[in-house]
């Protein structure tokens, strides 16, 4: 099997025995067919047929796959709306999100320099230990007239001190050297900012914009707490509403067009909410680590 | 040459300013550092606008736990009453039930969380194939970037009540049972599905610790004689107990808070007694139900506790000998 590539062992260990190897090999199978089996019976029932979920049949591969369910929600409606909206959200939020914690933790960087940076800094950290609680937070969006509009899912959030500590860590690790040469070369904190310390963080700004972008597409707190009307709420929403809650969907049903059976309808649902994360994760895996270890350790 | 370098070190250095310290108001030096450095606040002014609205300006609003508030009177006209919503807060069962159920539920997913992220650490590190361990990896990673409401769905697609396990067990002819909807399986079910988002993720930050033991202890070790277990006990052990002892007490200074969007997405179907725990009793009782004042002051005296239990954490952590978070 593959486990027995000897490439990376060092000299020293010993030949592993059949039967620890094969104890080790049958844990993880476990732990890995239980992480993806659900998500497996979901895509699977999202895709079968009316016959396929028929009396007792269980449906792990469909034997008469149908993309009516999609169908069904890409026609428009209800749900195609919701993922219109969180796309919406994603995508400017993550952006907007990405510039505050960039030039935030750019012009914290250099706190021995830049008098008054260093009280700010202390402003930052002190929010790690304290939130002002659930209902302080629903007042203020109330009284900067915020309810119900779609800047309200995306401005409390901008930045988390948590990022931005880890952004931070990173830019005050780039050289020195780097950033003087370019002055003395003319270059202005703008130039500085956008041509050295950007490119040089490609890949912790990957992950802080991963954990951005994951923590938007998948809010349903805010949206829950700050807009009431159903005709704006995002996919969480709209998946708890209707999988969760078990409520009938409503959507553009063309008249004359087989119904596909509910279940599928909500298994469709989830998958779609899935599928933008599936996307971009393998993306931006390869950073995982180095990304992640930056700040996990000592902000 | 050594002589020259130090002499010119000394020459570099600003003049030591004693009574520069003293005053209050900048002086011409720091003056001058302001002007040369101006740009940078444009970098630092919208953050800083942002830090004092919406994470300062909000602590304001607890005032509200002092008050009998009406959204209607607003925080200027509401009746003051003091610490009458503490007293109720004492009195009032609900919350006593809230507080118990938080700390058996963040307990538990500590418990199970440590040995279990441990354990799978160590059960990867030791995978000897490389590909093979990277495709675990990512596979194990994953659920720790779904939301909550994907994975609650996707969980109750197989054990909800019209869900798989349901139908083998109608298949099979026993009868059915809905463990989402149980109010005695909440909380096994609460740690099982935190353990399922959050064990893969968890391990990143041990293999990276494990990573780092250098590798003439193992060498010594075998030197020595020691066998796989005895290096595991003596050497790999030892080597991530810095960090493991780091996140239990940073994860116990949360305990007040973590498990929030969890647990209101799956209150409802098990009702109040076995789900509730505090931050869903705010939102419950205060945005739902109107009862400001109260849930405000439940809000506060959560919000106090954990920022006291957050910093006696970081000390004990101080105390043990770990590097803590600030």
């Amino acid at each position: 099997m593959a486990v027995q590539t000897n490439a990376a062992a060092p000299f020293w260990r010993e030949r592993p025995s059949v039967l620890s190897q094969s104890l080790k090999l049958a844990i993880l199978v476990v732990v890995v067919v239980v992480m993806v089996f659900p998500f497996w019976y979901v895509l699977s029932v999202s895709l079968s047929s009316e016959r396929d979920l028929q009396g007792a049949n269980i449906s792990l591969f469909p034997l008469h796959p149908t993309l009516l369910a999609y169908q069904t929600i890409l026609q428009g409606g209800v749900v195609f709306n919701a993922l219109l909206v969180s796309v919406g959200v994603t995508v400017i939020g993550t952006f907007a999100c990405m510039v505050m914690t960039t030039t935030l933790a750019y012009g914290l960087s250099r706190t021995n320099d830049v008098p008054g940076s260093r009280f700010v800094l202390f402003l930052v950290l002190g929010t790690l230990l304290f939130n002002a609680g659930i209902i302080p937070n629903y007042l203020l969006v109330r009284f900067l007239g915020m309810l119900n509009t779609y800047p309200a899912l995306i401005v409390p959030g901008l930045i988390s001190a948590f990022n931005l500590i880890v952004v931070r860590q990173f830019f005050m690790n780039i050289p020195a050297d780097l950033t003087d040469a370019a002055m003395m070369d003319g270059a202005n904190p703008f130039q500085i900012f956008w041509r050295i310390m950007l490119p040089l963080s490609k890949a912790v700004l990957a992950v802080v914009a991963l954990f951005y972008g994951v923590a938007l597409w998948s809010d349903y707190f805010q949206p829950l707490l700050y807009i009431s009307n159903t005709a704006m709420w995002p996919i969480p929403l709209v998946l708890r509403l209707y999988v969760l809650q078990g409520q009938a969907l409503s959507g553009a049903q063309q008249v004359g067009q087989p119904l596909p059976p509910a279940t599928t309808v909500q298994m469709a649902v989830v998958v779609i909410a899935t599928v933008p994360i599936l996307v971009v994760y393998p993306f931006l895996q390869r950073y995982f680590t180095q990304g992640v270890l930056a700040g996990a350790i000592k902000g | 040459m050594i002589q020259e370098s130090t002499t010119t070190a000394v020459a570099i250095r600003p003049r030591p300013q004693p009574l520069a310290r003293l005053r209050w108001w900048p002086n011409a030096h720091v003056w001058s550092k302001v002007r040369r450095e101006r740009w940078m606040y444009a970098f630092i002014l919208p953050g800083f606008l942002f830090f004092v609205v919406f994470r300062y300006l909000p602590l304001l609003g607890n005032v509200v736990a002092f008050e009998d508030y009406s959204p209607y009177l607003g925080f200027f006209n509401s009746r003051w009453v003091g610490l009458d919503n503490f007293a109720a807060l004492f009195t009032n069962p609900a919350v006593g039930n809230a507080l118990l159920n938080t700390l058996i539920i963040n307990g538990l997913q500590i418990l199970c969380y440590f040995p279990a992220t441990i354990g799978l650490a160590l059960l990867l590190n030791s995978l000897i194939s490389v590909p093979l361990k990277r495709v675990i990896q990512s596979i194990v990673y994953l659920p720790y970037f779904i939301g909550w409401v994907v994975l609650v769905s996707v969980w109750a697609s197989v054990l909800g009540g019209d869900g798989l396990l349901n139908h083998i067990l109608g298949n099979w002819g026993l009868p059915p049972v809905n463990l989402m909807r149980n109010p005695a399986a909440f909380k096994p079910m609460m740690v099982l599905q935190y353990l399922f988002k959050n064990v893969g993720w968890g391990t990143i930050i041990f293999l990276a610790a494990i990573s780092k033991i250098e590798p003439y202890l193992y060498e010594a070790a075998v030197v020595d004689g020691a066998g796989p277990w005895q290096r595991l006990w003596h050497v790999t052990l030892p080597g991530i107990r810095g960090i493991a002892v780091l996140l239990l007490i940073l994860n116990l200074g949360n305990v007040l808070t973590t498990g929030f969007e969890q647990i209101l997405l799956q209150e409802p179907a098990v009702g109040a007694q076995a789900g509730d725990v505090l931050d869903t009793f705010v939102y419950f009782q205060g945005i739902l139900a109107g009862n400001w004042g109260l849930s405000a002051a439940v809000g506060l005296c959560k919000g106090v506790f954990g920022t006291v239990l957050i910093i006696l954490a970081n000390k004990v952590a101080h105390l043990l000998g770990e590097q803590g978070v600030f």
